[in-house]
């Protein structure tokens, strides 16, 4: 296990779409490598600011519309048809 | 009205544009009332709304023509944007620089960099990474393989990174680099 290898799994071992066993072998790697555990780190914290900043709030009046056309009532928080 | 902030957010990064994501987020309640039948139990429900999201937005504005901002760069290379902010010197102690300038990171620098990603990248990236579905969700929300979900993932993601540190530089987020070709310049 290298830190190139490792390197090229970031993004599946991020996604939690390894087998246990690779799962397993990278973090042993990180453990013993601090750049890479860095750089995987920093990966993560990158993902979390993306997502955090693309969070918008539907608009009310966007919300008040779709209900009308779907004739349901704004105040049932999960209405089914 | 269940997700209806998710998918408001995900409408706005799919067509860049508050009023064409507020017609496909109606567009697609409407369908998804009407179809709800179509429905199964147990089934994941916030997926079932996105898969119906992704369908009408493709319905309604792939016929338009391809924006002529939407430019697919070469891909970076693996730790784009660590490698670039950890040569940076540290501005706030006890803070990793890279650490810092993630976290003052403006929303605008975040969101003009996805949208400026070829369609197919920025989608994925979104329903990965601000959504957080798993490449089998993925897969079957936009219908295509799972190896083709992987690959507009890495390409989305390594895209993005290469657009965030165009975005940061552009407005002054972290230091101007020096040209590459500037060998031989007499500076200042």
């Amino acid at each position: 296990m290298d830190c190139e290898y490792t390197i090229q799994q970031v993004y599946f071992y991020l996604d939690g779409e390894l087998t246990t066993y690779r799962r397993w072998q990278i973090t042993r790697h990180l453990n013993r490598c601090p750049p890479c555990k860095q750089g995987f780190d920093f990966e993560l914290e990158l993902r979390q600011v993306v997502a955090d900043r693309c969070r918008d709030k539907v608009p009310d009046e966007l919300k008040r519309r779709i209900a009308d056309a779907l004739g349901v009532s704004l105040d049932d928080p999960d209405p089914r048809p | 009205m269940p997700y209806m902030d998710a998918l408001y957010s995900g409408a706005l990064r799919m067509t860049r544009n508050p009023s064409d994501a507020e017609d496909l987020v109606q567009e697609t309640y409407l369908r998804a009332y009407r179809g709800f039948g179509g429905f199964q139990e147990g089934t994941n429900l916030r997926a079932w709304l996105y898969k119906i999201l992704t369908n009408t937005y493709i319905n309604m504005y792939r016929a338009k023509k391809r924006r002529p901002d939407e430019v697919d760069f070469d891909d970076a290379e693996d730790f784009f944007l660590f490698r670039r902010l950890g040569g940076l010197e540290a501005a706030a102690a006890g803070q990793t620089p890279e650490q810092t300038v993630l976290d003052a990171m403006p929303e605008s620098v975040v969101k003009d960099a996805i949208d400026s990603l070829p369609e197919q990248f920025r989608v994925a990236v979104l329903l990965a990474d601000v959504e957080g579905f798993s490449y089998k969700e993925i897969a079957e929300i936009t219908d295509v393989p799972i190896g083709t979900v992987m690959s507009r993932l890495h390409r989305g993601r390594k895209q993005l990174q290469s657009r965030l540190w165009d975005f940061a530089v552009e407005r002054g987020l972290v230091p101007q680099p020096p040209e590459p070709s500037a060998s031989g310049r007499a500076t200042g």
